[in-house]
């Protein structure tokens, strides 16, 4: 049952330029939106007008460009911080979620951890959510667990209690698997990593996207999320934590803008999140970012989810009598984003991929950058389709035939 | 040209029933290649006999249909060939072998995947070094 009214699909596919194009003579079925999303009209003219009317450098100049483009730049971080209840100096612009988790491992890390502590990471972990806290590890001579899961694809909650009682340092975890699906109960997570001790990082680059997200209410130490997966420009993202805690972490790179004064043997910090944005910042995807909120806001982040939680059931139900379909993680659209990981008999999913290219729909095949789940689902690849508010049951129909004619063509 | 031409029976059928898939108890050339887009994975071993002909070779691996098939049937294309013969061994050759489909740049690298395998190990035992300048270069 819907709580809300039905988003308008038609009004929102003419916003999205891309949607007219055609590939190998079809209509472009876009399902890759784990991968990246695609861009409305309304963040391609926010960066058109940045550019045309007012681009000048943020923070420096007190000229009248250098001032609108710093207000256009804060109130971006200001509607950036309101979508996912943060406040506005606790939300430091990144290039995306893996310059976020780097600026942890590098400003919290370095100051935080020592020999011996234990880091935990989870068995389903997107790469940039694994690999910073591998370096951490070994350059602090710190050891790295890692929480493993259930069958169905959750976590394994008596795995986390066990690594738990290591007294881990740090606990990072998906707020949304880009594989499985799974949105994680990461309030739970990091209540009881908190009871411990640890510090705690959430990767909520599925997450922020696809449905409401409450930084507060998580309680976690650190947030980390990209503009490119929420209808945002790619090299813009951010890092949300408390004033406090990055006022009490080290800077991250050096440079002019993050510093409040400069001697010849030392500096000052400037005022967080200042500090973290060294040099000339990412001021037109900043604001394209800011437009892609205003976008999100505008259909509302309830009705992004019951569309793709609806998308999801419709999904299964037509894709599970397909044959050789296999389909891995949660299947309750209640517990899974619009994210679905799946296999089709013994087609490899780079076969696949270029099969349903032909008829102008975009899947992801590969690993995902997620290898350790890959190895934990005894995979080599999985091919993923994954939804955005401009998706609909066309496009699963059309995917739905597309794997019907690889299976034939693959004589499954 | 359509995908149904380039997952050609016979293609699929080297997929599903590989020949010379295996490792070799006794060899002199053993060759690893992989392509980290796909995953896919080659390994190539032969046999050299009198110093100069490929006496046996298998391979072993795992990925896409277009990988596995390419390199099966290299390795029955190779066998009882001079070792000398792989450098003469193009691109061209490879696609052909396959039924000349079209294919994008980044399948390419699947068809080609077990010729670099293959050049690689061969080069190596000659004391070359294979400079990957017949299109199987950049595969990374
Ligand atoms: C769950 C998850 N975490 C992190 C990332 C990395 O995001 P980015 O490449 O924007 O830094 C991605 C996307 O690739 C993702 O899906």
């Amino acid at each position: 049952m819907l709580k809300t009214e039905p988003i308008d699909l038609e009004a929102i596919r003419r916003d999205f330029p891309i949607l007219k194009r055609e590939v190998n003579g079809k209509r472009l079925v876009y399902l890759d939106n784990a991968a990246t999303t695609q861009k409305p009209r309304q963040v391609i003219e926010a960066l058109v007008d940045y550019y045309s009317r007012y681009n000048s450098n943020v923070h420096r100049s007190v000229h009248r460009l250098g001032e609108e483009a710093t207000e256009a730049y804060e109130g971006a971080r200001e509607k950036a911080a309101r979508f996912v209840g943060a406040s506005p100096k606790g939300l430091v612009f990144t290039r995306g979620t893996t310059e976020s988790t780097n600026l942890v491992r590098f400003s919290w890390g370095e100051k935080f951890v020592k020999k011996g502590d234990t880091l935990v990471t989870t068995l389903m972990e997107h790469h940039s959510n694994i690999v910073p806290w591998q370096l951490l590890a070994k350059r602090k001579e710190a050891n790295l667990r890692f929480v493993s899961l259930t069958p169905e694809g959750t976590l394994d909650i008596a795995s986390l209690e066990e690594v738990l009682r290591d007294s881990p340092a740090l606990v990072a975890v998906t707020h949304c698997s880009n594989v499985l699906g799974t949105i994680n109960d990461v309030a739970k997570v990091c209540s009881m990593a908190r009871k411990v001790g640890a510090a705690t990082v959430v990767d909520g680059a599925q997450a922020v996207p696809h449905f409401p997200v409450d930084f507060a209410a998580i309680g976690c130490d650190f947030y980390a999320f990209s503009g490119h997966k929420m209808l945002g420009p790619t090299g813009i993202g951010a890092l949300v934590s408390r004033k406090e805690l990055l006022e009490e972490i080290d800077p991250f790179h050096g440079g002019g803008e993050m510093i409040k004064e400069v001697f010849l043997d030392h500096s000052t910090w400037n005022d967080v999140p200042y500090k973290f944005e060294a040099g000339t910042v990412n001021i037109a995807d900043a604001i394209g970012l800011g437009a892609a909120v205003d976008y999100l806001t505008h259909v509302g982040m309830d009705k992004v989810r019951e569309h793709e939680m609806a998308l999801l059931r419709y999904t299964l139900e037509s894709l599970t009598g397909v044959k050789g379909f296999k389909h891995y993680g949660p299947r309750e659209p209640e517990n899974k984003g619009g994210v679905l990981s799946f296999n089709l008999g013994d087609v490899h999913p780079h076969d696949l991929a270029t099969i349903l290219d032909e008829e102008g729909i975009a899947i992801r095949s590969g690993h995902h950058c997620a290898q350790p789940l890959m190895r934990w689902l005894d995979v080599s690849a999985t091919s993923r389709a994954s939804f955005h508010v401009y998706n609909g049951q066309d496009d699963v129909d059309a995917l739905k035939a597309g794997l019907e004619k690889a299976g034939r063509i693959f004589r499954l | 040209m359509s995908s149904a031409d380039i997952y050609r029976e016979v293609v699929l059928d080297y997929y599903r029933n590989p020949r010379n898939f295996g490792k070799l108890e006794h060899f002199d050339i053993s060759s690893h290649d992989t392509n980290p887009l796909c995953g896919d994975e080659v390994d190539i071993q032969i046999k050299v006999g009198n110093g100069k002909t490929i006496e046996e070779i298998m391979f072993s691996g795992r990925g896409c249909a277009i990988s596995q098939a390419s390199a099966s049937m290299l390795t029955e294309l190779a066998k009882g060939k001079e070792l000398e013969w792989v450098k003469q061994l193009s691109k061209q050759d490879i696609l052909g072998m396959l039924g000349n489909p079209e294919l994008g740049p980044s399948r390419i690298k699947c068809a080609l995947l077990g010729m670099k395998a293959l050049k690689t190990g061969v080069y190596g035992y000659l004391g070359a070094t294979y400079d990957g300048q017949d299109g199987t270069e950049g595969s990374r």
